[in-house]
């Protein structure tokens, strides 16, 4: 086991649009995105980013050895409750995820 | 048929850029030269207010680079989404700043000005009459929320463009617009592949982004009949298939389709290769058109006015115990909001975030460590700025000297500045996520044309 962080290249998150955010998680390897794919779920992942899991939106790209997350945000960008009004860093959150 | 090549200086005009890429890329004799003025990444406040989060000066000396460019090049100069948010008042602000740069450089040209406003009662109408469909998650655009709204834009497509650079503009200064639109619709007007030419518009929006030194800005695409080729500008600047395929992703919440208007962008079966020495060729994107024109809308309403207060708690017993003291001293505030100014809990919004412990990720944050101190941010909300002032200078000793018990000497935190509260001013949330269906492109969007610098 491993965390996320120690073994893929990069992880970053950011809007995609005020209501939405989406993690893109870069793999060096087909190894890796396999690896990462195959404990990424999208029940895990929605449950660790407190999500309902119908609304998150998963995209393995084999192409890019990239593993692709997107879902609505909490709180519409910028607005009262807001708290990361680029959203970038939510993509922290998934680092210490073991895979 | 000849290629339509594009040059693109930049992500978005004051960012910056590299002016030894520009020269090279106004040598390489481009077709036209777009560039995006702005984005909603900075939050609703800049289409709430429709101004600019860019430097006036960094935006004037850019722009400035970027008309002589146009005038060396010969070609039109096309710039979306003016002054961030795109909004009537921002595109006039980049016409002021272009007439006065003309009278300096002492040139003359065509400026066209497309507007992207829909005005309140326009947008009323279209909601009533069924052509307004939500997206998801669509905010409710109840006669409340239509009450606040302050600047209501539609994102033009290539179609706007092409109007506005027929016209024979030298210059097109262009309100809110899709990231694309400006790079793809030369190409689209001159026959190129539809699917490459909103792909590549799509990998140029952000400039240099696309390239293994984002920093270096300027990039030119070169679109033809079967799809198109991205060349970095700027000094030691690669494309790699990789760099270039990896910038579908960004800020893209479905990473092999991208909505715009009349249609969609499908890129599951595009190529990428390495084409010339620093530069990569894509083919295979498709252009499926939709049965109905629409145009996407973003519109800010006022969320009301904020007054903010940080104080800092260093002693370790109240740090350990901050949670639990935070939450007993909001309550406190309440009940003095209440008792003393008579106000209802929905009449204002108070929030208290705790820097240094939650307050990037709030109840998502899985870390909790040691921290030495922590900053206690009080953020104030209420219908006008005097009630917000007006709360806070109620809390402002509560918040200075809050006991953790009821049973031991007064506390006293650290305030880092006087006075400790700082009044914000109006405060705005994105209020709109809908498309609106034309029956022409051009309905609502309006045109003008002006002889700058002439006589």
């Amino acid at each position: 086991m491993a965390e996320l962080r120690e073994i893929v290249h990069r992880i970053r998150s950011k809007n995609a649009g005020p209501f939405w955010i989406t993690i893109d998680i870069f793999c060096d390897s087909p190894d890796v995105l396999a690896r990462v794919a195959a404990a990424l779920p999208v029940e895990r992942v929605a449950g660790h980013l407190r999500l309902d899991a119908s609304h998150l939106k998963r995209f393995e790209m084999p192409t890019l050895n990239v593993l692709k997350f997107s879902f609505p945000r909490p709180h519409p960008q910028g607005s009262l409750r807001d708290r990361d009004m680029h959203g970038a860093q939510v993509a922290l959150l998934l680092e210490s995820l073991e895979v | 048929m000849m290629p339509t090549r594009v040059l693109v200086p930049s992500g978005v005009l004051g960012l910056g850029f590299d002016p030894a890429a520009l020269a090279r890329g106004v040598a390489a004799g481009p077709d036209i030269i777009a560039i995006d003025g702005g984005s909603t990444d900075s939050g609703p406040f800049y289409l709430g207010t429709g101004t600019s989060k860019y430097s006036r000066s960094v935006c004037r000396d850019e722009w400035r680079y970027l008309l002589e460019a146009r005038a060396a090049a010969g070609v039109p100069l096309v710039i979306g989404s003016c002054g961030t948010c795109g909004s009537a008042s921002a595109v006039d602000w980049m016409y002021e700043i272009t007439c006065e740069l003309v009278a300096e450089l002492g040139q003359s040209l065509r400026v066209a000005r497309l507007y992207s406003d829909v005005p309140i009662d326009e947008f009323r109408r279209a909601r009533d009459a069924g052509r307004l469909s939500p997206l998801d998650p669509a905010p409710v655009i109840d006669d409340a929320a239509l009450a606040g709204m302050t600047n209501i834009v539609a994102l033009a497509g290539a179609e706007q463009i092409q109007a506005a650079i027929g016209t024979g503009a030298d210059v097109v200064l262009a309100g809110r617009t899709t990231d694309t639109a400006t790079i793809a619709a030369l190409p689209l007007a001159r026959g190129m592949h539809a699917g490459a030419a909103w792909h590549g518009a799509k990998i140029a929006e952000c400039g240099a982004f696309c390239t293994t030194r984002p920093a270096s800005g300027v990039i030119m695409v070169s679109f033809d009949e079967t799809g198109f080729t991205v060349t970095p500008m700027g000094d030691g600047a690669r494309c790699t298939p990789q760099s270039v395929a990896a910038h579908m992703l960004y800020e893209n919440s479905d990473p092999w389709i991208l909505h715009e208007p009349g249609g969609h962008l499908d890129v599951t079966a595009a190529s990428y290769t390495e084409a010339t020495q620093d530069g990569v060729r894509v083919e295979g994107a498709v252009w499926v058109e939709a049965r109905d024109y629409g145009v996407k809308l973003e519109g800010a309403r006022l969320a009301g006015y904020q007054t903010m207060m940080l104080a800092v708690i260093r002693d370790p017993r109240y740090v350990e115990a901050v949670a639990d003291w935070a939450e007993r001293l909001l309550a406190h505030c309440r009940e003095l909001i209440a008792a003393s100014l008579g106000l209802l809990d929905d009449t204002y919004n108070i929030e208290l975030r705790l820097i240094g412990v939650d307050s990037a990720l709030g109840g998502l944050e899985r870390d909790h460590g040691s921290p030495v101190e922590v900053g206690v941010m009080l953020l104030i909300t209420a219908a006008s700025q005097a009630v917000a002032s007006e709360i806070a200078a109620l809390i402002n000793p509560h918040l200075l000297h809050y006991p953790l018990t009821d049973d031991e000497p007064m506390p006293t935190f650290a305030f880092p500045v006087s006075p400790v509260h700082s009044d914000r001013g109006a405060v705005y949330e994105f209020a709109l996520n809908h498309v609106l269906s034309l029956s022409d492109p051009m309905d609502g969007f309006r045109l003008r044309v002006d002889e700058v610098g002439h006589g």
